[in-house]
């Protein structure tokens, strides 16, 4: 770790121009909670410039913006989002879900940027953002775009983010009345682990009807997957058994996962069904409530 | 009960080594350093099984700042001779090929070479211009697959020991072991019901928090000093003496505070390495492991099969018992074979037993003792066997063990006969105890296993020093890894008749207590213990001749009470007592310093035996597994410190919760693994689990004065058992192989009760 340099940019002009002049080999640092993991196992290679993006009051700012709607720094910690006082009613899902990464000591310091940028299919934040619909700032040498969240991580450890492009901040949607989320993951512990799978599910609720759904599965694909499918057996329906059934089945036919020392192939397909289903009941239970 | 009799013993004040442990004083291995020191590093073997046809250093030793080089050349060849290392036992001329490979690497991470460099980056540099020219061969990972005729070799010379005729041909099995009582074929047909079945384990490592880590240096004139966080740093001064050919007093080594060993820290990985290093350098060199290191090649405890067949009669009463028991030693033979048969049915008072063990050797790391090695695998076994006799037969499982217990006079299967034990007493506590007499929780189930461990005595010596002031000095030479030091002090302060803060006991480095076995087999407070009282002792004869020489009486006339010497009665004078301090404060005239001294070889330890219960919950669309609640009881003999008990019993337990629910190797197809950290070697957290609740059992051990049977090793007995029974009563699938993780757990529940099969 001797010859790595440092810099802290106020603004994010300065951190894309640092990441285009370092020519690759510059590394975004926001929380630091896997960047410095990966440094001190060595995996990082000397010779890195670090940019780091929280001096910048764009990436570490919460802004509520109504209606449900809200724009989150890239940077933003885990506990500052849930410290805010608007953010959890409006999106528990979210929230629970960025809650979950590490412990209190992680949440302290660990951002919903750094888990998208950090590229791993089992990012917890990540499928219950794909669920809400949430999209990306994204700022590079060429200006600024607007992207989805799934449209970013484009396999394990890899983005399709063009060089120097750093992730500014995500938009959460506006939504309707009775509107909820839930994100539930499934690890083999009850805490320090990574999940076998992840499941975020968004839905509106009008009626006893689902009119809206949106469904994010984590773990068990390269990276993590939008489930059309599976909100399309949701939207429309009472949410019963039949309905369930079937999204948890479309859950379980996109699932491409592998067998490794998290799970079985088998174990995560199954898996991915049990949490649909659970997730979709807890998300229910809150839109009734919204 | 002990509160009444003993005045110290029973209570639970703070440990000598509490404060400096909880504000960070204490310094562990990697704690210590010298001026000048190298950094250590090792060059590990990328393959699970390799011929080493050549190994180029001569890259690394011109990068400046590099200080030595070492290659299995350096080190002296070994005889093929058998030595005792903790509760195991090691072969000098494996030892030294684990320590660093010679003709072969064995297994992923078989240090080939190591490194002395001025830095960490210097070191990592020097390893990766170290060339190594492997000839890759297959590899065998699996017990059952090694065993298998035409399975790839290990050890070209490897004879299987204990079979007629003798093998003409060499097979990974390094040896069998029989053991027989009885006739069981006569007792089967005895028997109205017969279980029989097969289970498997994986294995597991002890999972200390410390990575081994130590600091050799070695002067000019020969004389070596080893600071190192181990077990038994006689041990580290002996392999070293043997390992490196040299006297054994010139090596002194001082052992560190321990994070965690659990038999793991029972033999050498780095202390020889360093030691050749410093000489080759002349400089004081450190070496510690990452937890990469650690998980890859130090370790483990073996993963086996094990067959058991019990018949019994209607009544309970069981008539004969079969076990047949594979263990993976690792790269070279030595598994804990021996204790795993020898435990099997030792809880048990059965006519006829036969209990069959291999040592089997395959391309993973030597495995080292682990909390009563052996026994969990055999427990697992023989107690999940037991739950379904209970079941089968409609019967309470701690009646059907009540029926069945060993007691007073019970003759085990290994030959020697129980002298007093607190089996029926434990059970029976157990059988009283509220967790059992309440009903499980809705949707909870419960389950039920016992565990035996012997407890071992062996070689201590210890010394108790009086000051000046009076104040005592215990010196004994057991790395403390389970507050042995506040039970020895409380020992002292019990004998001596003085408060346990005037008592200071301290952990003396080889060269300044005599011998001391390692810290294991859980025989600190029991064979130490006996050495410390009866130093104290030693020390209070000393006493009461200093007392007769100041009152010019008859050293029988004076007696020891309450701290200080006493006429015997008024026949011998009428003299005010002699407290501790007065004695010292005129010792220099009544014949100099006042010491006590003892060694003994500790013979007469007491077994010890664990009954466990665990209600707990299973998720059947996830196969996840919470426990609900979950209590230890156990026969200690007498709990000398009994929070240090309880810590043992509850960290015993949580560790064998671990065994059978999530712990295991996994290993790629390459033979390496796959999981060497602890985000996947998933040992519990805090979060898993509940409160473990404690029952100490006081069953005394008559031949200790305190009745000390030793502690920490039962708990790891029956927790796999105790789990698997409570899933087997939970769902009615029973589960025999471990771990009971939620993908295997799933599946055998989806294969109970196939519905998702269609999807
Ligand atoms: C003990 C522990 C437990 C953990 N538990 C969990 C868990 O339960 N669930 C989970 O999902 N993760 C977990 N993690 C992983 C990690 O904490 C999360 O991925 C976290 O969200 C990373 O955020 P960070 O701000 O610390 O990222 P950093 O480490 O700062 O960055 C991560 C990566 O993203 C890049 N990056 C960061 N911000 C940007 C940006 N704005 N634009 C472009 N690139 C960027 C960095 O260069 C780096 O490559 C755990 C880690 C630890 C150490």
């Amino acid at each position: 770790m001797t010859d790595i340099s440092y810099s802290s940019p106020k603004t994010i002009d300065e951190a894309v121009a640092a990441m285009v002049a370092a020519k690759g080999a510059g590394r975004i640092l926001a929380g630091g909670t896997d960047l410095l993991v990966q440094l001190r196992a060595g995996f990082v290679k000397p010779g890195s410039i670090i940019v780091d993006i929280k001096k910048i009051a764009e990436m570490t700012s919460i802004e509520d913006k109504g209606g449900g709607s809200f724009k989150v720094g890239a940077a933003v910690t885990g506990m500052q989002l849930h410290d805010h006082p608007t953010f959890k009613k409006a999106w528990p899902g979210v929230l629970e879900a960025i809650n979950l990464i590490g412990s209190k000591q992680i949440q302290g310091r660990a951002s919903a940027g750094g888990n998208l940028c950090n590229a791993s299919p089992a990012a917890d934040s990540v499928p219950a953002l794909v669920a809400a619909g949430a999209t990306v700032t994204v700022q590079g040498p060429k200006g600024r775009r607007e992207v989805a969240v799934e449209k970013i991580p484009a396999g394990p450890g890899r983005m399709t983010l063009e060089p120097g492009e750093i992730v500014v901040s995500f938009t959460l949607p506006a939504r309707p009345a009775g509107s909820s989320d839930a994100y539930l993951r499934l690890i083999p512990r009850t805490e320090m682990d990574i999940a076998v799978v992840g499941c975020g599910v968004n839905l509106t609720m009008k009626g006893g009807i689902c009119t809206a759904a949106r469904v994010g599965l984590g773990a068990v694909a390269p990276t993590v997957l939008l489930v059309e499918a599976a909100a399309k057996a949701l939207i429309g329906s009472k949410l019963d058994a039949n309905a369930l059934e079937a999204a948890a089945a479309a859950c379980r036919a996109v699932c491409k996962p592998i067998d490794d020392k998290r799970g079985t192939i088998v174990y995560r397909t199954k898996i991915a069904g049990v949490l649909l289903k659970r997730a979709t009941a807890i998300a229910a239970e809150r839109a009734a409530k919204n | 009960m002990s509160k009444q009799k003993y005045k110290w013993v029973g209570t639970r004040p703070d440990r000598p080594d509490g404060a400096d442990k909880v504000t960070g004083r204490a310094r562990f291995g990697a704690d210590f350093n010298m001026p000048g020191q190298l950094v250590g590093k090792v060059l590990r073997s990328p393959h699970a099984h390799a011929i080493i046809k050549s190994i180029d250093t001569s890259a690394a030793e011109k990068l400046p700042g590099v200080k030595a080089v070492v290659t299995a050349k350096d080190f002296p060849e070994q005889p093929n001779l058998i030595v005792p290392t903790g509760e195991m036992q090691v072969n000098l001329r494996d030892i030294t090929r684990n320590v660093m490979a010679r003709e072969k690497a064995l297994y992923e991470s078989h240090p080939v070479a190591a490194v002395a460099a001025t830095t960490d980056a210097i070191a990592n540099a020097a390893l990766a211009l170290i060339k190594v020219e492997y000839q890759v061969l297959p590899h065998v990972i699996d017990v059952a697959e090694a065993m298998k005729d035409g399975a790839p070799l290990l050890h070209d010379n490897l004879i299987t020991e204990g079979v007629k005729p003798v093998p003409t041909k060499p097979s990974n099995i390094a040896k069998r072991i029989d053991n027989v009582k009885g006739d069981t074929d006569a007792g089967f047909k005895q028997a109205e019901i017969v279980v029989e079945r097969d289970y498997t384990t994986q294995p597991v490592h002890q999972g200390y928090i410390e990575p081994h880590a130590c600091l050799a240096s070695m002067a000019e004139d020969g004389q070596v000093q080893i600071w190192s966080t181990t077990q038994g740093h006689f041990q580290v001064r002996g392999f070293c003496s043997r390992l490196l050919n040299i006297e054994t007093s010139q090596i002194r080594v001082t052992p560190t505070e321990i994070g965690g060993g659990f038999g793991g820290k029972t033999v050498v990985y780095l202390e020889p390495v360093a030691v050749m290093l410093s000489k080759k350098s002349g400089k004081p060199v450190k070496m510690v492991m990452s937890r990469d290191e650690v998980f890859r090649a130090s370790g483990p405890a073996p993963g086996g099969t094990v067959h058991v067949k019990i018949g019994a009669k209607k009544d309970g009463t069981i008539v004969a018992a079969e076990c047949t028991i594979a263990l993976q030693a690792g790269a070279f033979p030595g598994s804990p074979v021996g204790p795993a048969c020898w435990t099997s049915f030792a809880c048990y008072d059965i006519p006829n037993i036969k209990v069959i063990g291999y040592d089997v050797v395959s391309n993973r790391p030597k495995v080292a003792a682990y909390r009563a090695p052996g026994a969990p695998i055999s427990a697992w076994g023989v107690e999940s066997t037991m739950d379904i006799l209970a079941q089968e037969l409609r019967m309470d499982p701690i009646d059907l063990r009540l029926k069945n217990a060993a007691k007073k006079g019970t003759k085990t299967s290994y030959g020697p006969v129980f002298d007093t034990i607190g089996f029926v007493e434990t059970l029976e506590a157990a059988k009283k105890s509220e967790h059992y007499k309440s009903k499980p929780k809705p949707g909870m189930a419960r389950g039920v296993a016992a565990g035996f461990w012997f407890n071992v005595g062996a070689d201590s010596s210890a010394a108790a020093h009086v000051a000046e002031d009076g104040t005592v000095t215990i010196i004994s030479g057991n790395p403390d890894i389970g507050g042995s030091r506040a039970s020895l002090a409380l020992m002292a302060a019990e004998e001596l008749g003085v408060d346990y803060d005037k008592v200071r006991p301290v952990i003396a480095d080889t060269s300044s207590i005599g011998f001391n076995f390692v810290t294991g087999g859980s025989r600190v407070t029991f064979a130490t213990g006996l050495a410390v009282v009866n130093s104290v002792r030693d020390l209070i004869r000393e006493c009461k001749v200093r007392a007769a020489k100041t009152w010019g009486v008859d050293p029988d006339g004076v007696i020891w009470e309450n701290g200080c010497a006493k006429p015997a009665g008024s026949n011998v004078g009428e003299f005010e007592p002699l407290s501790l301090a007065q004695l010292a404060a005129t010792a220099g005239k009544t014949g100099g310093p006042i010491n006590g001294h003892n060694q003994l070889n500790a013979q007469g330890a007491g077994p010890g035996f664990g009954v466990h219960i665990v209600d707990l919950k299973v998720d059947r669309d996830t196969g996840i597994v919470e426990i609900g609640r979950y209590t230890a009881l156990q026969d200690v003999g007498t709990a000398i410190h009994p929070s240090y008990v309880e810590g043992q019993m509850q960290g015993g337990a949580v560790q064998g919760i671990g065994w059978a629910l999530n712990e295991e190797y996994i290993y790629s197809a390459k033979g390496k693994l796959d999981n060497a950290g602890f985000l996947d070697y998933r040992m519990p957290v805090a979060s898993d689990l509940p409160m473990i609740e404690t029952v100490i059992v006081e069953v005394a051990n008559p031949h200790h004065p305190y009745g000390v049977r030793g502690v920490g090793e039962v708990p790891i007995v029956p927790p796999l058992a105790t789990v698997g029974n409570a899933i087997a009563r939970a769902t009615g699938v029973r589960m025999t192989d471990l771990p009971m993780s939620p993908p295997r757990l799933s599946a055998a529940l989806d294969a109970a009760t196939p519905r998702m099969a269609a999807e």
